[in-house]
């Protein structure tokens, strides 16, 4: 038996006696690997273990929180919490009812990174930096792989034990090109739950993207300005998690009348074609997992169907205060940090229009593709793309350097006009909110056209 | 650590045991209430060895576990960059105050004092504002040994309160907030309350932004913060330099700025919570000019890249998360000027001040470029600030935007800790605005 088993044992065994509404634990032992390349050189080669553990207690209105990788002393921790929990006199929380689930889940053979040497991990690192550097007008590279396996188990005050294993894989490349007077950029990031073989075959990927810092050197800057824009599946992706995504977690209008108001059941934000989906039931995507991190299963939500906002991502917490179902998307980073309500795997059901119909009636716009980041207000949305080309006369026309994008969140899915029918998935990066990132997620759709997009420029 | 230093020094030719332990105690308020309080240990240590001339690196919390800790540094050797740099010798580290005892005795109810304090002040000014607020603590203890002689350690003190506000009217919302931190116990409210005041009265009317024009924009100390000090932060790093991935690598001693632009980086400010004695790496922390009157006239280092590059670490090694050593920047201060903001404000017939750009910084930054949506900003017109802007669009790079600066404000703050400055007023900036 592993150390936190041991210890997640001891503590379902005390953690019924104590004076609170609700406890719960969790144990979380990791190892994690790290490989980097910057130009001509290995950067970076580092290994790291974590162990710890928190104890979550709710009394009446209030959280109390502890987190530790000191695993001794835990009935202290839990009176900690629970006195924490005591200060917060005012209000009341309530949690959906739930069952105590008892269940064991495995790491799949095939998808553990630590059964691949440290030397093929390198090896391929590194195969994928001189495939940047060797690119002709390149002046430096980054290529970062990153991998985990992690082991948690969650106890509550109800009787349940869910112990999960889960192995998450990421790869960083860019590439910099410079003519002496400019500097320009060019990145890749991608990943994988675990599976090594996800992420050895980017060899022409990443001779294209190396290619394209340097082209961008030439590339003139787009003319600032509402534009008609067709994003691709990724760039269509982190659209879609930032610019609805983040505006579906309920967290965000749970507690605010204005909010829920506003984010009524069945009201419109899209055409008839717009379907909108979040889950972690959907397996072997980054943003999969049986249980969520307050032990409730994995479901698959509609967050848009027919363009009529359908559901919405829940905790107990969040779920309970709008009478609402839980949706297994109560998720935290690490121990070090409690659970709140996150997205998982996010993407934009296939329509029917294809790419070609997508762009010939286009006098004028803008082909964006891949990304750098994106954002959210919850109103506002930015993101940023990799790379774009100017829409002319129906046809892709000339390169222009990466643009960044901004609507509003409530105007802009409307002006979604165009479905594709090729919806792909993208793994890279991760989500970032409340103090906590990054958190693997995914996210996806097919092309998609948006009509009047904010776009920056000269 | 004693332990596993000598366990190390066994396996390799020279070692570096570093520790970090932090006790912090965050209190949150959601919709306008106390929420959650929680108390968070951690403790982490990181062994860095030199084997074959190899670095390996391995990090644990679980402090059981020493011999799983040297024996995955030394699997990392064998695969493992070139060392370029010998780890420091004994040296006097300069005295930087940065931890106040009394920081101990503040207590939970104290802070939820505060919290509410904040929540109650501003709910008076605009009943309608939703407040989510947070007072934090925290204590963190570093302590270096290494195979040279280094054993040092010192602890810090810090303590945190911050503001977000949000206004919402239909699908209108409106963002404003404040936070402030220090080594020493925060006792006033004030200057969080009256910074969100003034932004709630500035954003009371909506002023409009023309479609496509080039104005003058005077960027708040926290507008500087959102746009332009991250690709400033990245042009100033060693490593960029050496990569020759920076702008400004090959131009130190030229002027590539405003002759009024002065940044410095300096870890030694007394009780900034981005001080520290020494480094990561054990090596003393200075206070390093990057900017002279316009002029770059120096990088920052760890002590790797600072031997590949052919020159000494600045004291800028820092450690993130479980990485290694790294060139960061510590605390960034640029120097402020004597316009004051009314002065400047009253200088400008069209323009706009940009007190948060989002999603700045998700361009090109090594380029030099930023491009973002105005969060919170305002129009000017004759001189006086008009109204709140939205679906505002704002975009520049740094080497075209900094060449020209019309002012300097004198009003400089801390933003966050590390990083100190004043407005700064741009004669011309690309907007773009929703039609």
């Amino acid at each position: 038996m592993s150390k936190i088993e041991i210890i997640a044992k001891e503590a379902s065994e005390i953690i019924k006696n104590y004076d609170a509404d609700y406890i719960e634990a969790h144990f979380e032992e990791s190892t994690s690997s790290h490989i980097s390349y910057r130009g001509k050189k290995l950067d970076s080669v580092d290994s790291s273990r974590s162990i710890g553990g928190n104890i979550r207690a709710k009394v009446k209105g209030g959280w109390g929180f502890t987190s530790f990788n000191n695993l001794n002393d835990l009935p202290l921790r839990i009176e900690q919490a629970i006195s924490q929990a005591k200060l917060i006199s005012q209000g009341d929380i309530e949690l959906t009812p739930a069952e105590p689930i008892v269940d064991e889940v495995v790491l799949d053979g095939d998808k553990n990174p630590f059964k691949i040497p440290l030397s093929e991990k390198k090896e391929l690192a590194g195969e994928y930096n001189d495939i940047i550097r060797q690119t002709p007008g390149l002046q430096t590279s980054v290529v970062s792989y990153g991998d985990s396996v992690k082991k948690s188990i969650f106890i509550n005050s109800i009787g349940s034990f869910i112990s999960q294993e889960r192995a998450d894989i990421t790869i960083y490349l860019m590439a910099v090109a410079t003519d002496g007077k400019e500097v320009q950029q060019s990145s890749i990031s991608t990943g994988s739950r675990g599976d090594f073989s996800r992420v050895k075959t980017l060899h022409s990927q990443v001779k294209e993207m190396a290619d394209k810092s340097v082209q961008l050197l030439a590339a003139p800057q787009a003319k600032g300005g509402e534009y008609t824009v067709v994003l691709d599946p990724v760039l269509a992706g982190v659209f879609v998690h930032e610019a609805f995504g983040h505006l579906s977690e309920a967290d965000f209008v749970y507690e605010n009348e204005n909010l829920r108001q506003l984010m009524k059941l069945g009201k419109e934000f899209g055409t008839k074609e717009l379907n909108i989906v979040d889950g972690a039931a959907v397996p072997g995507l980054r943003g999969s997992f049986k249980y969520d991190d307050e032990g409730t299963p994995a479901t698959k939500t509609y967050l848009i169907r027919e363009g009529k906002l359908n559901g919405r991502l829940h905790s107990r917490e969040t779920a309970a205060k709008m009478g609402e179902q839980p949706t297994g998307n109560a998720r935290s980073i690490s121990y070090r940090f409690p659970p709140i309500v996150r997205m998982t795997n996010t993407y934009i059901e296939p329509g029917t229009t294809t790419f070609e119909e997508m762009i010939a009636d286009i006098k004028e716009g803008i082909y964006a593709k891949n990304w750098y980041g994106g954002t959210t207000s919850m109103e506002m949305f930015t993101f940023s793309a990799g790379e774009a080309y100017m829409i002319r006369n129906g046809k892709i026309a000339e390169m222009i350097r990466p643009i960044v994008l901004t609507g509003n969140v409530f105007e802009t899915l409307k002006n979604i006009d165009a479905i594709g029918n090729d919806l792909d998935m993208n793994e890279g990066g991760g989500c970032g909110k409340g103090g906590q990132s990054p958190l693997p997620v995914s996210n996806g759709s097919p092309h998609i056209r948006i009509r009047h997009c904010l776009v920056g420029g000269a | 650590m004693e332990r596993i230093l000598e366990k190390a020094k066994k396996v390799a030719q020279s070692a570096e045991v570093f520790m970090i332990s932090t006790e912090q105690t965050p209190v949150k308020f959601e919709n306008d209430r106390l929420k959650h309080i929680s108390s968070k240990q951690s403790q982490t240590v990181a062994l860095r060895i030199i084997k074959n001339g190899r670095i390996g690196y391995s990090i644990t919390n679980d402090l059981e576990d020493v011999n799983i800790l040297v024996k995955s540094a030394v699997e990392t050797a064998e695969f493992g960059t070139t060392a370029k740099f010998q780890f420091p010798a004994a040296s006097d580290y300069p005295r930087v105050d940065i931890y106040d005892a009394s920081i101990e005795s503040v207590s939970t109810g104290q802070m939820i004092k505060l919290g509410e304090e904040m929540i109650e002040t501003v709910k008076e000014h605009t009943p309608d504002v939703t407040c989510e607020g947070g007072v934090t603590k925290s204590t963190t203890a570093i302590k270096i040994l290494n195979s040279e002689g280094v054993s040092a350690e010192y602890r810090k003190s810090a303590f945190g309160m911050g503001l977000e506000g949000t206004v919402i009217k239909d699908t209108d919302m409106l963002f404003v907030g404040e936070d402030e931190s220090s080594c020493h116990p925060l006792t006033d409210t004030k200057a969080i309350t009256s910074a969100v005041i003034r932004q709630l009265e500035w954003a009371k009317e909506q002023g409009k932004a023309p479609e496509r024009a080039t104005l003058p924009v005077i960027f708040t100390p926290s507008g500087v913060a959102s746009a332009l000090v991250s690709p400033l932060i990245s042009a100033f790093n060693g490593k960029n330099v050496y990569e020759g991935a920076s702008p400004i690598g090959d131009k130190l001693g030229k002027a590539v700025f405003d002759s009024k632009l002065c940044l410095w980086d300096d870890a030694t400010i007394p009780f900034c919570p981005g001080s520290r004695p020494f480094d990561d790496e054990g090596v003393a922390t200075r206070r390093t000019t990057l900017i002279e009157n316009g002029i770059p006239s120096a990088f920052y280092y760890d002590l790797q890249t600072a031997a590949l590059a052919n020159t000494q670490s600045t004291g800028n090694g820092e450690r993130s998360g479980a990485r290694l050593p790294t060139p960061s920047a510590s605390v960034f201060v640029i120097k402020p000027g004597d316009a004051s903001f009314e002065e400047m404000l009253a200088d400008i017939k069209e323009g706009l001040v940009i007190e948060y750009l989002m999603g700045a910084e998700q361009g090109n930054v090594l380029g030099g470029d930023f491009s973002g949506n105005v969060l919170l900003g305002y129009k000017i017109e004759n001189g006086k600030i008009t109204g709140r802007v939205k679906n505002t669009m704002v975009s520049g790079n740094i080497y075209h935007v900094l060449k020209d600066i019309a002012a300097i404000g004198s009003d400089a703050k801390w933003i966050g800790g590390s990083f100190s400055t004043p407005s700064l007023y741009i004669p011309a900036l690309s907007v773009s605005s929703k039609k």
